[in-house]
């Protein structure tokens, strides 16, 4: 098992055509994802040549698409201005996971499509401005490279994309179920409490890594989480200690807005909730990895 | 993008909110003109507001009343060129005088909690809302707004109804409320604060101090919000490295870092700080956030470099880049052909942690550059202590 994203997952790419679409769907084949369709209306019934003799069909629509492959998992490469469509067409097809990588999508955009999925209540979005996510050696949906680490029983939720790979590499040696970068945006699909109660319910995950940053109160609403419903071991990782006020890092939800949203207060949130916080990437990779060795 | 309160006023008035005449100047001898116009419909009656993006400047001075133009001059004169909070006030906003009854407050925001929309609304406005919220809950009514419909009439009403308004109230405030909806989603603004919203003694119903922040996503569909950046006020090497394209923000420090992707470049400043504290006795710290993404070119490593060199406060630089779409052996020749494009200006030391897609490779091209300033270091910690120690030394 894993959370989200299985072998069984078979996947779509919503805008494989473009440049970014046609490289990050020949890296998901690579490895090992079942990508089963494209969508692009403009080149329906067209099919696109990959590594190793592989055809992948060109769909008019998202619904087309599910209908002709069953995909249960769209991958999102579709430009900012044209996001909030591309995710309500995968919505009102019935998708059950869509996947929105875009960077810089405005959020008035990502406001509305999550309400309107959120009244359709069939498709659980991951993002927008994420990484995908990826369940080693069964499927990958996103651009999460997939030769960091292999398959193994810690879960990873993270808000940065460069922070999981490095999360990933430090822990490689143990492995992971599934790694799921939720993204960095004020507003996003699948938050951080969605992925450790997914993490506590499965069965082939042991412990959870969850990386946080500045910004929002993600962090001490999961740490309450924390506190109600999860027993496995959680380790944490919160990134913008140094961060001033006002600014915004990078990331458009990384911002600290007076005292709310720094990087202290969801440390002290998170250990109060009794998980362990390392002070650097590689001291919670080393919290990890005594919990997993205490675990037997 | 925060906006200054003339630009909150303009973006209002587009819109149909109902505002004040006013006019901002950068000269106080254009006060009295301004003044003379702007104050025509009330008795020359004119108030002299600062224009800087901070609270409080009515406490600290930076609002003044004039009855005529000569005053108008005399309070520009006094407030341009004031200090508050550590903002330089550059221009004032003459503003028509108004006979206010009654003040109230009004926002809609961003809801990242909740991930919707967020309206505030009370009777008692021209207050501190922060602190009106933490002592008297209950006189601030807080409703959901759906992102898809926004609010319509009927919305206005029942929030102005949860605040306490009676029915002549709300039928009076309920059209500015839709208005302000036009800017906040017409505008892509991610917030739309009104403080205070006044009735005046003539039972108009007027915006008197807007607060506007827009959603820089939403640019490419907003050509003329390029002109409302604050240009004069952006830190010059910020202002440098956006015209690059770069996502860079300055800070006070001496070790200059280069990373890819927010997480990880927010992570290695708390790494560097760290570092400073624990082996320079606090003498290093980060001194820039600077995010080159997943392409890093030569073109974009040495834009990069060369914002940081520009630094003067900049003693050592750390280069650290975790290899996930980026392969390392393409970072490691950026850094090189960087190196070689600044030329004679490279002259501070760099530490350089690869990991990841190609790594050996990544190392290997920049052991045979043998570059002098170049140190290579296998970790995110160990690399981080030698800039920390060089910027120090």
């Amino acid at each position: 098992m894993a959370i989200f994203l299985t072998h069984d997952s078979s996947v779509i790419v919503q805008g494989m055509t473009g440049s970014e679409g046609m490289k990050h769907t020949q890296r998901m084949l690579r490895s090992g994802t079942q990508v089963v369709g494209g969508v692009n209306p403009r080149k329906a019934g067209q099919t696109v040549d990959f590594e190793d003799g592989v055809q992948v069909p060109v769909f008019g629509s998202v619904a087309e698409a599910m209908e002709a492959t069953g995909a249960d998992v769209s991958v999102l490469f579709v430009p900012p201005a044209f996001t909030k469509a591309a995710v309500v067409e995968a919505v009102d097809a019935g998708m059950p996971l869509a996947v929105v990588i875009t960077e810089g999508v405005p959020v008035q955009d990502t406001a509305e499509f999550f309400a309107y999925a959120q009244a359709k209540g069939t498709t659980r979005i991951i993002g927008p401005n994420c990484p995908g996510l990826i369940s080693p050696e069964q499927s990958n949906a996103g651009i999460i490279p997939a030769d960091i680490t292999g398959p193994g029983r810690i879960g990873l939720v993270s808000k940065s994309g460069t922070l999981t790979y490095q999360m990933m590499y430090e822990l490689r040696e143990i492995g992971f179920s599934t790694a799921v970068g939720i993204g960095g945006d004020p507003i996003i699909g699948t938050t951080h409490i969605d992925c450790l109660q997914a993490f506590q319910d499965d069965p082939d995950t042991d412990a959870i890594v969850m990386i946080g940053e500045i910004g929002g109160d993600a962090e001490e609403r999961a740490a309450d989480y924390i506190k109600e419903h999860v027993t496995k071991p959680v380790v944490g990782y919160v990134a913008g200690f140094t961060a001033p006020e006002g600014k915004t890092m990078g990331h458009a939800g990384a911002i600290v807005s007076g005292s709310s949203g720094t990087a202290a207060a969801k440390k002290e949130a998170l250990e109060a909730a009794g998980v362990k916080v390392g002070k650097t990437p590689s001291e919670t990779a080393e919290l990890m990895r005594e919990i997993v060795a205490g675990l037997g | 993008m925060d906006l200054f309160e003339y630009q909150a006023r303009d973006l209002f008035e587009k819109h149909g909110v109902p505002v004040l005449a006013a006019e901002v100047v950068t000269d106080a001898a254009d006060a009295g003109p301004a003044a003379e116009r702007v104050g025509a419909d009330s008795g020359g009656v004119v108030v002299v507001k600062a224009q800087v993006k901070v609270g409080g400047r009515g406490k600290a001075g930076g609002v003044k009343l004039a009855r005529s133009p000569q005053e108008a001059v005399e309070a520009a004169e006094q407030i341009l060129g004031m200090d508050i909070k550590g903002h330089t006030v550059g221009a004032v906003m003459i503003a028509q005088g108004a006979r206010i009854a009654e003040e109230y407050y009004f926002s809609l925001l961003l809801d990242r909690t909740n991930r919707s929309l967020l309206a505030m609304c009370s009777k008692e406005g021209g207050v501190d809302i922060e602190t009106l919220a933490e002592e008297r809950p209950e006189a601030l009514a807080r409703v959901a707004v759906d992102a898809r419909t926004g609010i319509d009439d009927a919305t206005a009403r029942h929030i102005l109804e949860e605040a306490g308004f009676d029915t002549a109230d709300v039928d009076a405030i309920a059209p500015a409320l839709v208005r302000l909806w036009d800017v906040y989603q017409g505008e892509d603004a991610t917030l739309v604060e009104v403080n205070p919203m006044v009735k005046t003694e003539d039972g108009q119903v007027l915006a008197l101090d807007g607060k506007v922040t827009l959603d820089d996503n939403a640019d490419f569909r907003h050509e003329d919000h390029a002109a409302l950046a604050d240009t004069a006020a952006a830190d010059p090497l910020e202002a440098k490295a956006k015209e690059m394209g770069l996502n860079y923000v300055k800070l006070d420090g001496n070790v200059g870092i280069i990373g890819n992707g927010a997480g990880l470049v927010m992570s290695t400043l708390d790494v560097v700080a760290y570092a400073g504290e624990e082996h320079t006795a606090g003498r290093a710290k980060p001194a820039n956030f600077l995010d080159i993404g997943g392409g890093a070119s030569a073109e974009v490593m040495s834009n990069g470099l060369d914002v940081i060199l520009g630094d003067d406060q900049v003693r050592s630089v750390f280069v650290n880049v975790f290899g996930g779409i980026t392969a390392c052996d393409a970072v490691a020749t950026g850094i090189v052909s960087a190196l070689e494009i600044l030329g004679d200006e490279a002259t501070k030391p760099l530490v350089v942690r690869l990991d990841g897609n190609n790594v050996e490779e990544g190392r290997a091209i920049l052991a045979r550059a043998d570059h002098p300033l170049v140190t290579i270091e296998d970790t995110m910690d160990g690399a981080a202590r030698r800039a920390a120690e060089l910027a120090a030394n």
